[in-house]
């Protein structure tokens, strides 16, 4: 006599509610999908002509800065978004009141994620798109297979960080806070928002040992012209997904429903940046 | 079989015990308060009861299942309001009931539970439009939202204005009258006078005493004499001069003094006597009978007296 609802219902659920949670929370919106836009803008605006030489060969920078920009998206939408939001919820004590309830508490994380997930699509579709239009962005059939697992190992291993920074940091300002610290520094060593050829030795380094700069490099291969398909590059989707299984470990470790002591409710009022 | 079967149950949080060798069982329908201050360990008890924390020791069974264990058909069965826990703002009052509802076997239609709570006309606003209090009436639709057996309410109406009070005892006797199960902790004496058919005193993780609420009043002496300080007086000196004049332990707070006293006739008699003698006037004299209020008061006074507490 179970009569509970199936749990591909549930989660089909909570993924819509979170979508229309994050539609209705205007500052997650514009940090998450419309800022990384207006930067793709902003980017080819001032360095757009120039040419980039590489070992591999030379290619234009308007497409260097689509394919980065939309593993930054990626990231955000899903490690940032992530580390955010939870942590948020966590302290309203919504999470604490959703135990309570007869859902499988995995069906609430997996409808964060899955709704991290159509966020970070939606918002590397809409870059590409740009990209297409108004940078000479070249698509390649045969290199699309590897742009969707490329997405698809990212977007997983850094909803996975972006869950155990929530795991590890208990306020929900504290752990905006750190996300944003994170993320943002990276980008700047990650081949982001500048190629990176004639930098100093220890930021390559800093750069190949988190997981961002290999997503964008394995991002960008899929469009840049002198990359042949299919363009997987294995090595780095191999230790991006390593950092994902790490953050897995702790975020199941490490993850509690309970608030963060005494935080009041509507911490949502000084949500700082989600970028 | 009790609904709710707790024995000899203990947490501590480090040093701190915050329950300390607690035992009660509710039956079946009933609706049963704990009363104590804020710290007196009401909340740890239902959390623990919810499956929310475990028990340092001791045992618990809710609906024959112990909630620390207990999975998805438990949760099914029970309704929880926290004090402490929020709702997304960003969805309206019909959103969130839905959204909850859907997770039950069989919840109630949305317009049934905001009309048994009374959000009717603010069913289609935003949660975080919302008051205090009827944000608290949010909590406790969808505490009720899957038709519980037994309901926990972690002090449902704090925060409320009197009316917005009135409505949710009512809905919470009407819960009790069909047939729930409920669980309240409360800070109001009042309230657990007024809605619950068993009473437990809770004080420092002990409960230091257990009955209906006529049974706890007639526990202390069953009657209050209480006037106002005559201006002749000094308060200071309040409390030995009346208590020789009454025969009974006297207590002053500001202007107002009070005795709860065996003999009223014999205790009002003497009172009114001095005052002649003295020719004073006894302003707002009353006699009464005690409240839970007197109950709790005296009772927590002589836990205290008993035993200083050492943290």
């Amino acid at each position: 006599m179970s009569g509970f609802p199936t749990s591909g219902r549930l989660l089909a659920t909570q993924t819509r509610y979170q979508l229309v949670s994050f539609w209705r929370i205007p500052v997650a919106m514009f940090f998450t999908l419309g800022l990384p836009l207006i930067m793709l803008v902003l980017f080819n605006a001032l360095f757009g002509n120039s040419t980039i030489v590489t070992p591999d060969g030379s290619w234009s920078s308007r497409q260097f800065y689509t394919g980065g920009l939309a593993a930054f998206t990626a990231a955000s939408a899903t490690f940032t978004n992530l580390a955010n939001m939870v942590p948020i919820r966590r302290d309203e004590g919504v999470l604490k009141r959703w135990r309570g309830t007869p859902l499988p508490t995995w069906t609430y994380i997996g409808g964060f994620i899955c709704s991290a997930i159509v966020i970070a699509f939606v918002g590397v579709t809409a870059m590409i798109t740009l990209g297409v239009v108004a940078y000479d962005l070249d698509i390649e059939l045969a290199k699309m297979p590897a742009a969707f697992v490329t997405f698809f190992i990212g977007v997983a291993s850094f909803a996975a960080l972006g869950m155990a920074l929530a795991s590890l940091v208990k306020s929900a300002t504290s752990a905006s806070a750190a996300a944003n610290a994170i993320i943002l520094p990276l980008a700047f060593v990650s081949n982001i928002f500048i190629q990176l050829d004639d930098a100093p030795r220890w930021i390559e380094v800093v750069g190949n040992l988190f997981p961002l700069r290999p997503f964008a490099e394995a991002f960008q291969a899929c469009f840049t012209p002198f990359v042949e398909a299919p363009a997987f590059q294995w090595d780095k989707l191999a230790f991006i997904a390593a950092w994902g299984v790490v953050g897995l470990v702790v975020a199941l470790r490490k993850f509690s429903w309970e608030p963060s002591g005494s935080a009041p409710r509507g911490r949502r009022a000084r949500r700082t940046a989600t970028t | 079989m009790p609904v709710i079967d707790v024995r000899d149950l203990r947490k501590d949080y480090g040093a701190v015990r915050a329950v300390d060798g607690l035992s009660f069982h509710v039956e079946a329908g009933e609706v049963y308060a704990l009363l104590g201050e804020n710290g007196a360990g009401k909340s740890t008890a239902v959390e623990i009861l919810e499956g929310h924390r475990s028990a340092t020791s001791g045992s618990v069974e809710v609906l024959g299942v112990d909630p620390a264990r207990a999975g998805r058909e438990f949760r099914d069965r029970i309704g929880v309001v926290l004090q402490s826990s929020g709702v997304e703002a960003e969805f309206t009052v019909r959103e969130v009931i839905t959204l909850y509802g859907g997770c039950y076997r069989s919840p109630r239609p949305v317009d049934e539970v905001v009309g048994l709570v009374g959000l009717e006309e603010k069913v289609d606003e935003r949660v975080g439009a919302l008051s205090g209090g009827q944000r608290r009436r949010v909590d406790l639709a969808l505490g009720i939202v899957g038709r519980p057996e037994v309901l926990f309410l972690d002090e449902p109406t704090t925060g409320f204005d009197p009316s917005a009070r009135r409505q949710s005892w009512d809905l919470i006797e009407a819960l009790g009258a069909d047939g729930t199960t409920v669980l309240l902790t409360t800070h109001y004496l009042d309230e657990a006078e007024h809605l619950a058919s068993r009473v437990g005193v809770l004080s420092r993780g002990k409960m230091i005493a257990e009955g209906t609420p006529e049974d706890l009043i007639n526990r202390v002496s069953g009657t209050v004499v209480s006037f106002t300080l005559p201006d002749s007086v000094i308060t200071i000196d309040a409390a030995a001069m009346f208590a020789s004049i009454i025969g009974a332990e006297v207590r002053v707070s500001g202007r107002f003094v009070e005795a709860n006293v065996d003999h009223p006739t014999e205790a009002v008699h003497r009172l009114t006597g001095w005052a002649i003698d003295a020719r004073v006037e006894l302003d707002s004299l009353s006699v009464g009978r005690a409240s839970l209020e007197e109950v709790y008061l005296s009772l927590a006074d002589s836990d205290r007296d008993d035993e200083e507490p050492t943290a």
